[in-house]
């Protein structure tokens, strides 16, 4: 197929961007939407033209790095994927494909489809973790039985790659999807309840002082998520947020 | 020259890396505050690494190319990690992971750092779930485990089918929780370019910042590699598209000796490949294996028609199909290990079995399983004569539990429903069990100077058994180089920082600008990628799953050919100081066209079959690998001297004292 595409440039931070048109030619069906990008930069390296910058690396799905926003949806139109799981058949001959990065004031450019995410660094180091140390002599790993809903449900919130798109997706670019899945992996199992109103706590705080907006419940971010990570990990996260408040 | 002096301690095996941890020199918390590592690389070695040695005290600089630690190739391990828990009261013990590993790395693996990995197997575990790392649990709340290849006991742990990913993120945390404390500094986006000795230990590195293009140097009392494999030098592979071998073939070249680099595991169950465009290829958990059966039809009209499309696999009576491991080796069935497995792939696809329109593909089958798991279901819900409906969707809601992320991976890459019609599958790039030599403390040849995880060659022999990287990764960075690092640092509590402002890192940082300055600048008339899909043709045909003595010369000469014309010929768009992708790729890439040599031409040396190293002039009358243990029983390590095709062989003699050495077999 041939495909007219639409593409955000933008040579560094301080510059300013636009949109620019492309055109590609014999395009599969059956390619990934990445190496249909992969054709395009060969063909602009060869016409001495400098290659459009994309985040992506384990291109299956797991790594979190891509991150591109086709014709308004993270990720473009297939549910429960990454950019780099997405295939040319879900486009048709003709077709003109809109691609730009994330969109929010906590991603900045660094440079065309590539952003910043170092938001959600700081926001996990606030806080994202169990403070044990590396020892030899921690108790058996059986020794404390959780249940299997508790630890089902903790790893359908830990499922989460971190690549950004529910803050993409939602109208406020809130964080509170991805903030909520950490906490709630945690929150879950009986090793992080110790800590788990000093982490809500804390990560919440990095979150607004990120920049990051409110979540108003549209709920865009859970439909969009590569993951499938639920709503019910923000209603879970405002619950502890509330506990530890009160306490 | 540097003699190989692997260092392993006396004593009987089960003795010695406990006597090792009770006289192994000690650093003082006092002092470590004035120690500085380094760590390259992020996955799950030098994640654990970092956080575990920034707990101790060190102050640790880690550096990844990637965005976040979070995002190492380690993350797309799916199946589990390996553990002598002996929590299915099935035999297991640290002797029987021992001598698994050993056996399935088919004896070229050193038995003191494999003891040890199996001895340490257990507190990862308890490791990982203090730290939340969510495992699979069964309803009485205790952890599951299920089988892999190569063994007979049930002893892998798994979370879902994103093992990999949820062990990872644990290290992250443990990561986060250092970088808070300021213990650990994190360079995202930066890659090691080279590294700087002093007085002929590693005392530093120079990177490159990805975003700005800038050469920076970072100086350390000790520098840990922990960079990966160098599976990518085929082009195609289950790799990640940034894993590169640039950290480990640079220390190569600054005296760090290369051990075992033909060692390479192809994976039997990936996505075949479907067209020249094609990037990358995704793999197909092992775990796929306990469930499902592998097969080719077994009358060749059968498998003509479906190649052109003519006849669909569902289609095939139960009598009609070949399962040809099942056949072939009935004791392990489809779980033997992976080598076993990609041969037997090959050797049916190569007799012109094979399933997709390419020939290359065989079946991998859940029917049979999904029947089984169904009917003890209706059973379990007390469903009297369930119909051929109910059963196959309760089967199928257990297969969904069980893989589910996987068959939707497979779905969206193939546009087939996996639990209507089998997978296709064919061996791919996986793995690779060379690397950088190491001795028992996990230190190169280059005093200062340590690699861990896949970069180097210790534990696996010449094939890995599924679920046991992420234990070794593991193992080397909680566990292991912790211990043995102090032993090194002990004699540097008084050496005080390191400058960077000495003739060696300016010579090291001159030879790299050198470099940069001249890909930018050089008016090439190809691509980057197209020097690296030429390589890695040549590579899979040549250097593949099967080698003889003619195509390996042909391709060191093809080999040399493609560095020439690379060095002449390749363009990268763009600048120095700003972010410039293509050039990223041509350092790697130029690295890839060097060691691919040096990788066959150790081949060449290894006059025997074994493991994932398959010569086809050592066969057994079956089509067996044929191993050659009174002439090959040693690690290849390689000394560069200036090129590929002078290195020089140095031989570490392997003793089997406590594991008879004797032929593999799984039939």
């Amino acid at each position: 197929m041939n495909l007219t595409l639409k593409i955000w440039r933008q040579k560094g931070p301080q510059d300013k961007g636009q949109m620019v048109e492309y055109k590609v030619t014999d395009i599969s069906e059956h390619m990934s939407f990445l190496e249909m990008m992969d054709i395009l930069n060969e063909s602009l390296v060869a016409k001495d033209e400098e290659p459009i910058a994309f985040d992506h690396d384990c291109r299956e799905g797991i790594c979190g790095m891509c991150s591109l926003h086709i014709n308004g949806e993270p990720h473009g139109p297939d549910r429960g994927i990454t950019t780099c799981q997405l295939h040319m058949r879900m486009f048709k001959d003709g077709d003109t494909i809109y691609i730009e990065p994330w969109r929010a004031k906590a991603f900045p450019v660094i440079k065309d489809l590539i952003v910043d995410r170092m938001a959600f660094e700081r926001i996990q180091q606030a806080g994202g973790y169990i403070s044990v140390n590396t020892s030899g002599n921690t108790q058996d790993a059986n020794a404390i039985p959780i249940p299997k809903k508790d630890a089902d449900l903790s790893m359908d919130a830990a499922a989460c790659i971190g690549c950004g798109a529910c803050v993409a997706s939602c109208k406020n670019s809130s964080a509170m999807l991805f903030v909520s899945a950490k906490v709630s992996q945690f929150a879950l199992l009986p090793q992080g309840k110790v800590e788990a109103a000093d982490r809500v706590r804390n990560m919440v705080k990095q979150m607004d002082e990120e920049g990051f907006g409110n979540c108003t419940n549209t709920g865009a971010c859970e439909v969009e998520c590569p993951k499938g990570i639920s709503l019910e990990n923000i209603a879970r996260m405002n619950r502890e947020y509330l506990k530890a408040s009160i306490i | 020259m540097t003699t190989l002096n692997s260092k392993v301690p006396q004593g009987p095996i089960k003795d010695k890396w406990t006597t090792y941890k009770e006289n192994v020199n000690l650093v003082n918390p006092a002092n470590k505050r004035n120690i500085d590592v380094i760590v390259v690389g992020t996955g799950l070695a030098g994640g654990s690494a970092a956080a575990s040695l920034a707990e101790l005290g060190y102050n640790v600089k880690a550096f990844a190319y990637q965005d976040s630690p979070r995002r190492a190739h380690s993350i797309a391990a799916q199946g589990g990690i390996n553990a002598a828990k002996n929590y299915q009261n099935d035999g297991d013990s640290n002797y029987r992971l021992f001598y698994d590993t050993v056996k399935g790395g088919d004896y070229r693996s050193r038995e003191a750092n494999v003891f040890r990995l199996a001895e340490v197997s257990g507190a990862i575990i308890d490791q990982c779930v203090a730290q939340g790392v969510p495992f699979a649990r069964d309803y009485g709340g205790l952890l599951d485990n299920r089988s892999f290849g190569g063994v007979l006991v049930s002893r892998t742990f798994y979370a879902k089918g994103q093992t990999g990913q949820q062990l990872l993120l644990g290290c992250y945390s443990a990561m986060n929780r250092q970088i808070a404390r300021g213990k650990i500094e994190m360079f995202n986006r930066h890659e090691m370019l080279d590294v700087v000795k002093v007085d002929g230990k590693a005392r530093g590195i120079i990177a490159r910042d990805l975003i700005t293009g800038e050469i920076e140097r970072h100086s350390a009392h000790a520098v840990v590699i922990a960079t990966g494999g160098y599976g990518n030098v085929y082009f195609l592979s289950t790799n990640a598209m940034g894993s590169n071998a640039t950290a480990a073939w640079k220390i190569h070249k600054k005296g760090a000796y290369f051990a075992n680099p033909c060692f390479t595991q192809i994976h039997p169950t990936c996505i075949p490949r479907s067209g020249d465009y094609q990037s990358k290829l995704t793999l197909m958990s092992e775990s796929l294996r306990n469930d499902g059966r592998i097969w080719v039809p077994a009358k060749i009209e059968d498998a003509k028609a479906i190649q052109e499309g003519k006849l669909k696999p569902t289609q095939i009576a139960e009598e009609n199909r070949d399962y040809y491991l099942e056949r072939r080796y009935p004791a392990f069935g489809n779980l033997v290990p992976r080598d076993v497995a990609s041969r037997a792939a090959k050797e049916r696809c190569d007799a012109g079995y094979g399933v997709n329109a390419t020939g290359e593909a065989v079946y991998l089958d859940f029917a049979s399983a999904i029947a089984r798991y169904g009917s003890e279901k209706a059973k379990v819900q007390g469903i009297s004569n369930p119909s051929k409906e109910v059963i196959t969707e309760l089967g199928e809601a257990i297969i969904e539990a069980k893989y589910g992320n996987l068959f939707q991976m497979y779905e969206k890459i193939v546009d087939e429903n996996p639990y209507k019609t089998p997978m296709m599958i064919y061996p791919a790039t996986h793995y690779t069990m060379g690397g950088i030599w190491v001795d028992y403390n996990l230190m190169t040849t280059v005093p200062g100077l340590y690699c861990i995880g896949e970069a180097n060659f210790s534990d696996h022999g010449a094939n890995r058994l599924g679920a046991s990287a992420l234990m070794q990764g593991l193992a080397d960075g909680y566990f292991v180089l912790p211990y043995t690092i102090g032993e090194y640092l002990a004699d540097d509590i008084r050496t005080g920082k390191i400058s960077t402002n000495s003739p060696e890192f300016d010579a090291a940082e001159k030879e790299i600008k050198d470099k940069l300055e001249f890909f930018v600048s050089n008016k090439g008339s190809h691509s980057v990628d197209y020097f690296h899909k030429k390589l890695g043709l040549v590579m899979w045909n040549k250097v593949g799953m099967a080698r003889n003595e003619k195509g390996l010369k042909e391709a060191i000469k093809e080999i040399q050919d493609i560095r020439e014309d690379f060095w002449k010929n390749v363009k990268v768009p763009g600048s120095l100081n700003e972010m410039n992708v293509e050039l990223e790729k041509a350092g790697r890439v130029a690295d890839f066209l060097e060691l691919g040599e040096l990788f066959a031409k150790d081949a060449l040396e290894r006059n025997e079959s074994c493991g994932g190293h398959f010569r086809e002039e050592y066969v057994t009358e079956d089509g067996e690998a044929l191993r050659d243990d009174k002439n090959y029983a040693y690690v290849a390590a390689w000394e560069y001297t200036g090129k590929p095709s002078e290195a020089i062989l140095h031989k570490e003699e392997l003793e089997f004292k406590d594991i008879e050495l004797k032929t593999r077999s799984y039939k």
